[in-house]
């Protein structure tokens, strides 16, 4: 087996590990930090697909993750108030059900993607990731300025939303519901990596010419991309949502953007368990050191720093080593 | 005579005051190999450029398979089956070889929105790119990453990619460029025979190798084409001799 398998099996054996020494051990705040983890980490191999396979440096993710819960916001607060979220020309109810409200959250992070990414991949590089950071910033000051939703102050969810045959406000059951959902997201990512569609995009990131001069087109292979992307983090938005029965606009914030990209760019750009590694080195750095300072930041910023100049396969690269080529 | 299968006619490119292509008009017939040399800042590359898509002429049309495709994207060119080999050589740098022909023989099947089937295991793809890569000696490179490849190693990989194209005309760009002299004469050879599957233009520096393989030369001279003919009309021709045969006897 590869170094990088090794490790990979190693990482999800050490998140199923933990969480359950802490039920074990009846520590319910270590089980909620595992599954802020996994949750980060869906969001996080929803951007990896863009950037790492696809080269789309997108700094505005936060848009598809906000996108995603409040999608689970507003069709939980419908459901909890008993009032229908239209009545003409059809009814639509709200609802509590976390399979109805993921299908509803991946699919309207996929929209947003679409619309979004139609505009901004006509342009590349700096302008790339400027037009998605507007993006990003055009959906927070909406949330904002929205008051049916809260507005600024948010908007809480008094109750889990339920999965059927779990209770999910048992905080192992919602952390087993989280993990199974990302391993999923990993198996279908590995896959798409895997196909001709993995192997045209990261060809076109890698040479954009050639690409073209084999007569297929760069901007679909980006498109498609970009939208699978917004589809699960949009998921993970949901899921989040729901850990915190609370949206607000900070899930917009170009702040969030900017974390998802970290994880990626911690544990790796491009490597499968890359933010898987990164999101939970983010959360573990963020609990012991926020712990001693409320300034942790500037460790975070140096680790990065570190990261970016010396080794630029994030923390996967350096313990499994350059990547193979998968033939 | 056939009609010709990829006809320039009269193109025009200008950059500011500088005419890179001034009315140029070339075509290509089926079986033979049509080289176009020139000395250095003839107008070959923006030429060739235009043909492929990359720049659109000021005036004039270009015509593949009896249609007007001047308005054609590279992409469009490229699945009407134009195979273009690059001068500089352009790869996926990470890629293995073989994920690079692989690349190819995706871009003839027309099109890569297959999500789930593992495409390194698709043993039609397969076959096509080892059988791409058998044809210009690179077989046992399949799995060596690309960027580790020499120089001539990368232009072999540059001919076969654009071979599982199968494509209807092959546009080379200096294909032996920078090959040493072994390797040149191997895919010499190779070029020679592959007249008989599409026809190849050919722009190439290496003299031997281009009066040895053409039927016909096309000489671009400031923009212009001065004259096109077979090998023995072009090495008789005054005019060449003055512009550019001339150059390399003074050397």
């Amino acid at each position: 087996m590869r170094r990088e398998t090794l490790l990979n099996v190693a990482v999800l054996l050490g998140l199923l590990v933990v969480p359950l020494w802490a039920w074990a051990s009846d520590a319910p705040f270590i089980i909620t930090l595992a599954t802020k983890v996994v949750i980060l980490a869906i969001a996080g191999i929803g951007l990896n697909l863009a950037l790492g396979l696809g080269g789309l440096v997108s700094l505005g993710h936060a848009a598809f993750f906000g996108v995603g819960g409040y999608a689970m916001g507003i069709l939980a607060s419908h459901a909890q108030s008993y009032t229908p979220l239209m009545e003409w020309p059809l009814l639509i109810e709200g609802t509590k059900s976390m399979p109805v409200i993921w299908l509803l959250a991946a699919v309207t992070g996929a929209l947003a993607a679409l619309v979004i990414g139609a505009l901004s991949l006509r342009t590349t590089g700096v302008y790339f990731i400027m037009i998605t950071l507007a993006f990003g910033q055009m959906f927070y000051y909406f949330a904002i300025s929205w008051p049916a939703y809260g507005g600024e102050d948010g908007l809480p969810i008094y109750v889990r939303n339920g999965f059927p045959g779990l209770d999910t406000l048992d905080p192992i059951q919602y952390f087993a519901l989280c993990f199974g959902v990302m391993c999923l997201v990993l198996l279908f990512v590995a896959r798409l990596a895997a196909s001709a569609f993995g192997l045209a995009l990261s060809g076109a990131r890698q040479n954009a010419e050639r690409v073209q001069a084999v007569g297929l087109v760069p901007y679909r292979l980006y498109l498609v991309a970009f939208t699978l992307s917004g589809a699960i983090t949009g998921l993970s938005g949901a899921l989040y949502a729901d850990l915190n029965r609370f949206v607000s606009p900070t899930m917009f914030s170009w702040q969030m953007s900017g974390e998802i990209m970290i994880f990626v760019i911690l544990g790796g750009v491009g490597r499968l368990f890359g933010p898987v590694v990164g999101a939970t080195l983010f959360i573990v750095l963020e609990h012991l050191l926020g712990g001693i300072s409320e300034f942790w930041h500037i460790y975070l910023g140096a680790l990065l720093l570190i990261v970016v100049l010396f080794a630029r396969g994030g923390l996967i690269g350096l313990l499994a080593g350059r990547e193979v080529a998968h033939d | 005579m056939t009609d010709p299968i990829l006809d320039v006619r009269g193109i025009s490119k200008s950059f500011g005051a500088l005419k890179a292509s001034n009315d140029v008009s070339l075509d290509l017939r089926e079986g033979e190999i049509h080289a176009l040399i020139g000395p250095n800042g003839a107008g070959k590359s923006t030429l060739i450029q235009q043909i492929a898509g990359g720049l659109r002429p000021d005036e004039g049309t270009i015509w593949f398979g009896g249609t007007d495709i001047t308005a054609e994207s590279t992409v469009e060119r490229a699945r009407r089956g134009l195979g273009r080999t690059f001068q500089i050589s352009s790869l996926a740098m990470e890629y293995s070889v073989l994920q690079n022909v692989m690349l190819g023989a995706l871009g003839r099947r027309g099109g890569a929105f297959r999500f789930f089937s593992p495409v390194m295991k698709d043993k039609a793809l397969l076959d096509e790119a080892h059988d791409a890569l058998a044809q210009v000696g690179l077989e046992d490179f399949a799995s060596s990453i690309t960027a580790e490849l020499s120089h001539g190693q990368r232009r072999q990989l540059e001919v076969a990619v654009a071979l599982t194209l199968s494509p209807r005309v092959f546009l080379m760009d200096e294909p032996m460029a920078g090959l040493g002299t072994e390797g040149s004469h191997r895919l010499m050879n190779f070029l020679g025979t592959l007249r008989q599957r599409a026809p190849v233009l050919l722009v190439e520096h290496d003299m031997d190798a281009v009066f040895y393989l053409a039927d016909r030369i096309s000489v671009l001279v400031y923009g212009k084409v001065i004259a096109t003919g077979t090998a023995d009309e072009i090495r008789a021709n005054k005019d060449v001799r003055a512009a550019y045969l001339g150059e390399e006897e003074d050397a």
